[in-house]
C-alpha cells in the first residue's frame, strides 16, 4: 500500500477568497478549512461557482487569463498565489480530474507516465513503479495490467476516468481536486469512482465537486454549501460543516431547501 | 514511491527550466509575426529596386505608357499592353470559371450525396496541386492548335488561349472557397425554409445563396487574385506581344509573364531592371488590394454565424 | 387546389433543371481533371524508363533522362520544408495557443492570408532581390529554397493553427493540471494529437512548392546544370524543365517533354494522395 510522505498534510486554508472574470465578480468572501486526508464536497446549484473556487486551488484559473483571485489561499501554510509559488510546482501537489474523462490520445502506460516525466522521472524502473501504483490506487491495475501499450481511448467512460485518476495520482498529489468526476459516467462506474475515492482519502486530501447530493453524503466528511442568490451579486459559501450534522442538521434554510429539494 | 522525492516538495521550478521555456516562447511569438516582416520586406525591396525606375521614367509614365519597347535605343516603358492584356486574360478567366465553379460548390454543397461529395472535392483539390506549367503544356498541345483553327487566327497562343487555362487553374479556389461559404449557412436556416413547402432548390436560391453571398463574392476575388498572379500559364500561352490587345482573340502580354520572361535576360541593376521591378510593385498592389477586399468580407461573414 | 399543384409541379422541374445543372457543373470540373491526368498518362506513360529516370540529357535535351532536374526537385523541396516548416508550425502555434485576441493578431493573420496571394513572380523578384543578391547567394538552390519557403509559409502555418484548434480544449487542461508548462502541454500533448493534420497540410504546401516554376525561375535554376554540389550551386528543376522543352524554339523529342510532365505530377499526385490517405486513415483512429 502507497502512504504519503508524513512530512506533508495537503490542508487548505481559505481567508476572504474571492474571484473575479474581467469586471464580474463570481465569487467572494470564502473563508473554510479544507482538513487533510479528507473529503470535502462542494455542493451548489450550477453557476454558483464551484467549479471557479476549485480552481483556485491549483490556481487553474491563471490559464483562463483575465481571472483575479483575491483574498488568501494558503496550502499547509504557503500562501498558493504567492509570486515565489510556479503554479506548475503547485499542480504536482494539487491534483485535478475533470467531469469528462479527458486521456491523451497516448497508450495507458505513457498517459500515467505522462507528470512524472514532466517533473523529471527518466528512469524506465522508477516509472514502471509509478504507473503500477498509480493504476493500483485507482483501481484500474487489475483490468489493464495486461495491456498498458493499448491506446487510452480503447478503454471504457469509467475506465477512462479512473485512468485520468491514476495518471493524477502519478504525481503523488497531496491533495485531489475532482471536478463532477462522475457526471458522465453510468451508475456502476459511478460506485467504482465512489469506492476509489474512499480508498483514496487515507492517503489524500479530496476536494470533491458535486451535485449529487447522495453522492455528497455518501463520499464526503466535510460539506461545503454555496450560493448565489441573484446574478447581480457574486456567489457566497452559505455553509459548511460536517457532512452527516449538514445533511440531518443544516444551520441555514437555504442550505436545508437545497438540500431537501433535491431530496425530494 | 519512486523518485518524485527528488524533485522534491518544493513550489518552485529549477530556474534553467524555466529560462528555456521562455527561450522557446519568444521564438513562437517571433515567428508569429514572420508573415508581417516578409509582406513588409516584399514591399521594401519591390520600391528600393524600382525607386530607379519610378525616378527616371515615373510610375504614371509607366502605368499609362502606350508602348513597350524594352530594348530600343529609346526604350519605352508603357505598361498598357501588359495591363490590359492581364484584363483580356484575367476576364476570359472570370467569365469561364465564376459561373461553372459557382454552379459545382453548390452541387457539390447542397445536393450531392455524402460519397460523392468527397470523392468529388478531394478530386478538385487534386487539381490544385497540378503545376501550372504542366496545364500550360496541354494548353499549347490541346488549345492553341483549335484556337487558331476556330477563329481562323495566325497563332493559337492569344489571351484566349492563356484564359480559359487560367479560368481552370482558378477553379479549385473558387469552389473551395465557395464550397466552405455555402457549408457555414447554419442548418435550421434549411430546415426552416424546406418546412415552409420550398423545395431543395428554392430554399438554396432564396435562402442559401443570399446568406453566402459575402463568401462567394470573397471566393470569386481570391479566384481573380490568382488569376491576375498566374505566371507560367500566361508566359508560354498567351503570345507576348508588344501591341494593346483590342479583343482577347489577338496575341497579348501580361504583367507576371513579362516579368517572368524578361527578369533573365536584364542587366541587374539597369533600367529595364529597375522597371520589371516597378511592374512587380504594380502587380503586388493590385492583388494586395484584391485580397484585402476578400479578407474583409470573409472576416465579416465569420462573425456574422459566429454568434 | 389545381393552380397549387401547378406551381408545385413547376418548382419541381425548375429544382430538376438545377440539379442537372449544377451537377454538370460539377461533373465538368471533376472530367477536366480526370482528362488532364489521364492525357499526361497516356501521352507520358511510354517514355517512363529506367535511364529515363536516372540518367541526365544528352543531345541537347533531345535523348536521355532527366535525373538532374528530378533531383534538383528533390533538393529545393527538402530545402523549402527545411526553411518553412519550423517557423511556420510555431507561427501557427503562436496564433493557436498564444496570440491575443485583438488588432494585433488580426493584423497577422491578415498578413498571412495576404502572403497566401501573393503572385508566385512577386516572390520571385523577392526572392531575386534579397537571397540572390543581397545576401549573395547568387542562383542556387539555397535562394530558390527560401524562395520556395516564403510561398509555402501562409499555407504551413494555416494547416498548423487549424489542427491545433481542433485538439480538444479538455487535454491541454488535463496536462496544466499535472504541472506541466505551457509550452511542454503544446509540444507533448497537443502537437502529436495535431500531427496528422500538420503534416498532411505541410505535405499539399510543399508538393505545390515542388510544382512551382516563377519563383525559381530567377532565383536558382539553369538551363543545363550538373548535380549541385552544395546548396549554393545551381540546379536543374522539373517544373522549369518543362518549361524550357515546352517553349524551346527547337522542339526536343515530345517523348521527353510528356515524360517530364508525367514524372512531376505522379511525384506531386502521389505525395498529394498519401497524405490525404494518411490524414483521414489517423482521423478515423482519433474521434474526439
Ligand atoms: N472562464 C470564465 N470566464 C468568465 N466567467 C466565467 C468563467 N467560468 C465561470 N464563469 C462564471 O462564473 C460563475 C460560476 O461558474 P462555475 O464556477 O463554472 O459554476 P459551477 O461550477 O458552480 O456550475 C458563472 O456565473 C460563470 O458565468
Ligand atoms: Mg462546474
Amino acid at each position: 500500500m502507497v502512504t504519503a510522505p508524513a512530512t506533508t498534510t495537503g490542508m487548505f486554508d481559505l481567508h476572504d477568497v474571492s474571484v473575479t472574470y474581467g469586471s464580474e465578480t463570481a465569487v467572494a468572501g470564502v473563508n473554510m478549512h479544507i482538513p487533510p486526508q479528507a473529503v470535502t464536497a462542494l455542493i451548489g446549484p450550477s453557476g454558483c461557482g464551484k467549479s471557479t473556487l476549485l480552481r483556485c486551488l491549483n490556481r487553474m484559473n491563471d490559464e483562463l487569463g483575465n481571472v483575479k483571485v483575491g483574498g488568501r489561499i494558503l496550502l499547509d501554510g504557503v500562501e498558493v498565489n504567492d509570486r515565489s509559488v510556479d503554479p506548475v510546482e503547485l499542480r504536482m501537489r494539487v491534483g485535478q480530474v475533470f467531469q469528462k474523462p479527458n486521456p491523451f490520445p497516448f497508450s495507458i502506460y505513457d498517459n500515467v507516465a505522462y507528470g512524472p516525466r514532466t517533473h523529471g522521472v527518466r528512469s524506465r524502473a522508477a516509472l514502471d513503479g509509478l504507473v503500477e501504483d498509480s493504476l493500483k490506487r485507482a483501481a484500474l491495475w487489475n483490468e489493464v495490467k495486461d495491456s498498458l501499450k493499448k491506446h487510452a481511448f480503447e478503454l471504457s467512460g469509467g475506465q477512462q476516468q479512473r485512468l485520468c485518476i491514476a495518471r493524477a495520482l502519478a504525481t503523488a498529489p497531496e491533495v485531489l481536486l475532482m471536478d463532477e468526476p462522475a457526471s458522465a459516467l453510468d451508475p456502476i462506474s459511478t460506485q467504482q469512482i465512489e469506492d476509489t475515492i474512499a480508498e483514496l482519502k487515507r492517503t489524500v486530501t479530496i476536494v470533491i465537486v458535486t451535485h449529487n447530493m447522495q453522492q455528497a453524503a455518501r463520499i464526503s466528511d466535510q460539506t461545503a454549501f454555496m450560493l448565489r442568490e441573484s446574478m447581480e451579486r457574486p456567489a457566497q459559501l452559505v455553509e459548511v460543516g460536517d457532512t452527516r450534522l449538514m445533511f440531518t442538521n443544516p444551520s441555514d434554510k437555504r442550505t436545508e431547501s437545497y438540500i431537501t429539494g433535491r431530496f425530494g | 514511491m519512486a523518485d518524485t522525492s527528488t524533485t522534491g516538495r518544493r513550489l518552485s521550478r529549477p530556474a534553467f527550466r524555466r529560462a528555456a521555456d521562455r527561450v522557446v516562447t519568444q521564438l513562437i511569438g517571433l515567428s508569429g509575426i514572420a508573415a508581417i516582416v516578409i509582406l513588409a520586406a516584399i514591399t521594401v525591396f519591390l520600391v528600393i529596386n524600382s525607386s530607379r525606375a519610378l525616378r527616371e521614367v515615373g510610375l504614371w509614365n509607366m502605368v499609362s505608357g502606350t508602348d513597350w519597347f524594352p530594348t530600343s535605343e529609346h526604350a519605352k516603358f508603357g505598361f498598357l499592353p501588359a495591363e490590359v492584356g492581364s484584363l483580356w486574360v484575367t476576364a476570359v478567366a472570370m467569365v469561364l470559371c465564376i459561373p461553372v465553379g459557382v454552379a459545382a460548390a453548390i452541387y457539390i454543397s447542397e445536393f450531392a450525396g455524402r460519397r460523392t461529395k468527397e470523392v468529388t472535392k478531394s478530386i478538385i483539390e487534386f487539381m490544385a496541386a497540378v503545376p501550372s506549367v504542366v496545364l500550360a503544356l496541354l494548353g499549347i498541345a490541346l488549345l492553341a492548335p483549335h484556337v487558331r483553327e476556330w477563329f481562323n487566327l495566325d497563332t493559337g497562343l492569344t489571351a484566349f488561349t492563356a484564359g480559359i487555362v487560367v479560368g481552370a487553374m482558378a477553379l479549385p479556389t473558387i469552389i473551395t472557397i465557395s464550397e466552405d461559404a455555402l457549408h457555414a449557412v447554419p442548418k435550421d436556416l434549411r430546415t426552416g425554409s424546406l418546412a415552409l413547402g420550398n423545395t431543395q432548390w428554392q430554399t438554396v436560391y432564396k435562402v442559401v445563396l443570399p446568406s453566402a453571398s459575402s463568401g462567394i463574392f470573397a471566393a470569386v476575388m481570391l479566384g481573380l487574385g490568382r488569376a491576375i498572379g498566374e505566371t507560367m500559364v500566361v508566359l508560354i500561352l498567351a503570345g507576348n506581344s508588344g501591341i494593346i490587345p483590342d479583343t482577347a482573340l489577338v496575341s497579348a502580354r501580361t504583367m507576371p509573364g513579362t516579368i517572368a520572361g524578361e527578369m533573365a535576360e536584364v542587366v541587374q541593376g539597369g533600367l529595364h531592371y529597375s522597371v520589371l521591378f516597378a511592374m512587380g510593385l504594380v502587380l503586388f498592389t493590385v492583388t494586395f488590394a484584391i485580397n484585402l477586399a476578400a479578407d474583409i468580407v470573409l472576416e465579416r461573414q465569420r462573425k456574422k454565424w459566429r454568434r | 387546389m389545381k393552380a397549387s399543384t401547378a406551381r408545385v409541379k413547376r418548382a419541381r422541374a425548375i429544382e430538376s433543371v438545377a440539379k442537372t445543372i449544377t451537377g454538370l457543373a460539377a461533373f465538368l470540373v471533376v472530367g477536366l481533371v480526370l482528362f488532364v491526368i489521364g492525357y499526361i498518362v497516356y501521352r507520358g506513360a511510354g517514355s517512363i524508363s529506367w535511364e529515363f529516370l536516372t540518367q541526365p540529357p544528352r543531345k541537347n535535351m533531345t535523348a536521355g533522362g532527366i535525373w538532374p532536374a528530378i533531383w534538383g526537385t528533390m533538393l529545393l523541396t527538402f530545402w523549402t520544408a527545411a526553411f518553412s516548416l519550423p517557423i511556420g508550425v510555431m507561427a501557427g502555434i503562436y496564433l493557436a495557443e498564444y496570440a491575443p485576441r485583438g488588432t494585433f493578431t488580426r493584423v497577422v493573420r491578415l498578413s498571412i492570408a495576404n502572403m497566401a496571394g501573393v503572385p508566385s513572380i512577386v516572390y520571385g523578384l523577392f526572392g531575386l532581390s534579397l537571397f540572390v543578391l543581397t545576401f549573395g547567394f547568387g542562383r542556387s538552390v539555397i535562394a530558390g529554397a527560401l524562395t520556395l519557403a516564403c510561398l509555402t509559409l501562409p499555407v504551413i502555418i494555416t494547416s498548423t493553427e487549424e489542427a491545433l484548434r481542433q485538439v480538444p480544449k479538455d487535454l491541454r487542461q488535463a496536462s496544466l493540471a499535472l504541472g506541466a508548462s505551457r509550452l511542454r502541454t503544446i509540444v507533448r500533448v497537443v502537437l502529436p494529437a495535431a500531427a496528422p493534420g500538420i503534416v498532411t497540410g505541410s505535405i499539399l504546401g510543399l508538393s505545390r512548392a515542388a510544382g512551382e516554376t516563377a519563383p525559381i525561375l530567377v532565383t536558382a535554376v539553369a538551363f543545363y546544370a550538373p548535380i549541385p554540389s552544395t546548396v549554393f550551386g545551381e540546379t536543374m528543376a522539373l517544373p522549369y524543365h518543362l518549361y524550357i522543352m515546352a517553349t524551346q524554339a527547337v522542339k526536343p523529342a515530345p517523348h521527353i517533354v510528356w515524360g517530364t510532365a508525367l514524372v512531376l505530377v505522379a511525384g506531386v499526385g502521389i505525395i498529394n494522395v498519401a497524405a490525404a490517405t494518411w490524414r483521414s486513415r489517423q482521423r478515423s483512429k482519433i474521434r474526439w
